[in-house]
């Protein structure tokens, strides 16, 4: 069976962004909360949840401050950055497989907490795949795609100024966002140039934003929707994927690293959708690192291999001059780095109509989780 | 073969059955390979099962250790101390001459003895020959590259 349109996002919420005084459980208890409340659904009709294995607020905790009832489905989806779409999927499955009638999904994170950064928490005698890599000093998340992006650059001829269209791109998006971190604070392409290594090649804004923050989604079926507060917004197609040999994050050792698990997802994303790559008005991308933009643009075909820099040129990905506007709220480089959960809210804004960079009548929102991560993608659209 | 001791720098755990041959060889002066006793294929990092007829037979091959740099960084401060006084330093990734399939994370040094920043960044390029050669971390030997004629 298929789950297209069977199911819609009828609420969302979402904390400030920023450093925060409170911790990840009260954040993401007022996400759902909030969430909730859009949806005008009461917590104890909610029966399934679905969160992210790096969640640090597990089901019974959330369950029991929001007050929900019985809850008779609740699964995690693994490999961070890769996960947020694939929790969406997981919600929107088990509500159309009624395994439950309305669930919720959601991601709580502090940047200071130690699930945050698992990278300075390791021992120093390395036991698991990371034992092939940071003997050598390659420590980072940042490291890692630092590798692939340079090789990328040499093989495509990608340059700086396209990760700068990146940051940029998403910079003005987060300047029109009063909710996104990077509200007030504009940039140049010379600021960008200017400012320091991380990793060469990546600078110090192609690097995503470390924040404090926590969102939540309602998912419920169609039929429950026509009740809801706000107008639907239909999970049209999701997927998940993890190609043969690919190795998460130091993805050095197959026979094409370059080519991640964004195709295979993009593959069956498509399969499913009454759509394709030219129908979508809008899109979320996930932008841990900004060379994670290009190569999703030529993961999920909106334009050809090696092409995803050029892509970006002249203002395309930008809201008001481009094609295909990426990261409309400031994404996780300018708004804040929330695993990419920001990016489904996102998502969902602009299908209802109410993003601060809104396209106008969009009608087909894809957002996508972590390239060079095993992925998800998720495809919203009006209800019809 | 250079020493050096600093117990905040990552090392592997030895205690991994299906990587352990790999760091005896290192320790030997060889640059190993895991590779499958049944059809032969050669698969890096090494693991229990052949993925390509499920033989879960083990050999080891010892290899040329000559390559070429695949890609590289340059990471810089702040790192995990321990790093943070050696950046900016060099991590590439070595495809190996005899099977392109078979790479390594490494740190091209200046000699057998040099230390992870000891060249100048602004010199490495992606398809240069390397040559491998070894130095002890915490007492355990580890694979570094040094520039070879290609
Ligand atoms: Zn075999």
């Amino acid at each position: 069976m298929s789950i297209k349109d069977l199911t819609a996002v009828v609420g969302i919420g979402q904390t400030e962004f920023g450093r925060l005084e409170q911790n990840e459980l009260t954040l993401a208890c007022r996400a759902i909360s909030l969430a909730l409340d859009d949806a005008g659904i009461a917590p104890h009709e909610v029966d399934g949840l679905a969160s992210s294995t790096m969640e640090p607020n597990r089901e019974v905790e959330v369950a029991r401050n929001v007050g929900l009832g019985d809850i008779t489905f609740f699964s995690q989806v693994g490999y961070g950055g890769g996960a947020a779409c694939g929790i969406i999927g997981h919600a929107a499955m088990a509500v159309a497989t009624g395994q439950c009638n309305v669930a919720v999904a959601w991601r709580g994170r502090k940047r200071a907490a130690k699930s945050s950064r698992p990278w300075t928490q390791a021992s120093t005698r390395i036991a698991d795949k990371n034992m092939w890599s940071r003997p050598f000093g390659m420590l980072r998340p940042v490291d890692e795609i630092a590798m692939l992006t340079r090789r990328y650059m040499h093989e495509y001829g990608a340059t700086r100024d396209h990760l700068a269209n990146v940051a940029l791109a998403s910079r003005a998006h987060a300047n029109r966002n009063p909710n996104a971190a990077m509200y007030t604070k504009p940039m140049t392409r010379d600021a960008y140039m200017d400012s320091r290594w991380i990793s060469e090649p990546l600078c110090l804004f192609d690097n995503c934003l470390e924040s404090d923050g926590a969102l939540a989604v309602v998912i419920a079926r169609r039929d429950r929707a026509a009740d809801t507060r706000h107008e639907p917004v239909i999970v049209h197609a999701v997927a998940q994927g993890l190609p043969p040999q690919h190795q998460t994050m130091t993805n050095f050792f197959n026979d094409d690293p370059l080519r991640g698990p964004a195709w295979v997802t993009a593959r069956k994303l498509w399969e499913r959708a009454d759509v394709g790559p030219r129908d979508v008005n809008v899109a979320q991308l996930y932008d841990a690192f900004s060379p994670l933009i290009p190569l999703s643009l030529e993961g999920y075909g909106f334009c050809e291999r090696g092409e995803g820099g050029a892509f970006t040129d002249n203002g395309n990905t930008q809201w008001g001059t481009g094609a295909l506007p990426v990261n409309t709220s400031g994404g996780g480089m300018s708004e804040a780095y929330v695993h990419g959960f920001n990016l489904i809210v996102e998502g969902v804004r602009q299908i209802r109509g109410t993003s601060t960079s809104q396209v106008e009548n969009a009608q087909v929102s894809l957002v996508t989780s972590g390239e060079g991560v095993p992925t998800s993608a998720v495809l919203f659209t009006k209800a019809r | 073969m250079l020493e050096t001791n600093d117990d905040r720098l990552f090392v592997p755990d030895l205690d991994d059955d299906d990587s352990r041959p790999f760091w005896e060889g290192c320790a030997l002066g060889e640059l190993r390979v895991q590779a499958c006793a049944s059809c032969s294929q050669w698969r890096m990092p090494p693991r229990p099962m052949c993925p390509r007829c499920r033989s879960l037979d083990v050999t080891w091959v010892v290899s040329s250790g000559r390559g070429t740099v695949w890609s590289f960084v340059v990471p810089h401060a702040p790192l995990l101390p321990g790093y943070t006084e050696l950046a900016p330093y060099n991590v590439i990734v070595v495809e190996l001459n005899e099977n392109s399939l078979i790479r390594f994370v490494g740190n091209l040094v200046l000699g057998p003895n040099a230390p992870i920043n000891s060249i100048d960044p602004a010199t490495i390029a992606i398809g240069e020959a390397v040559a491998v050669v070894f130095q002890r971390v915490n007492g355990i030997a580890l694979p570094f590259w040094i520039r070879a004629p290609s």
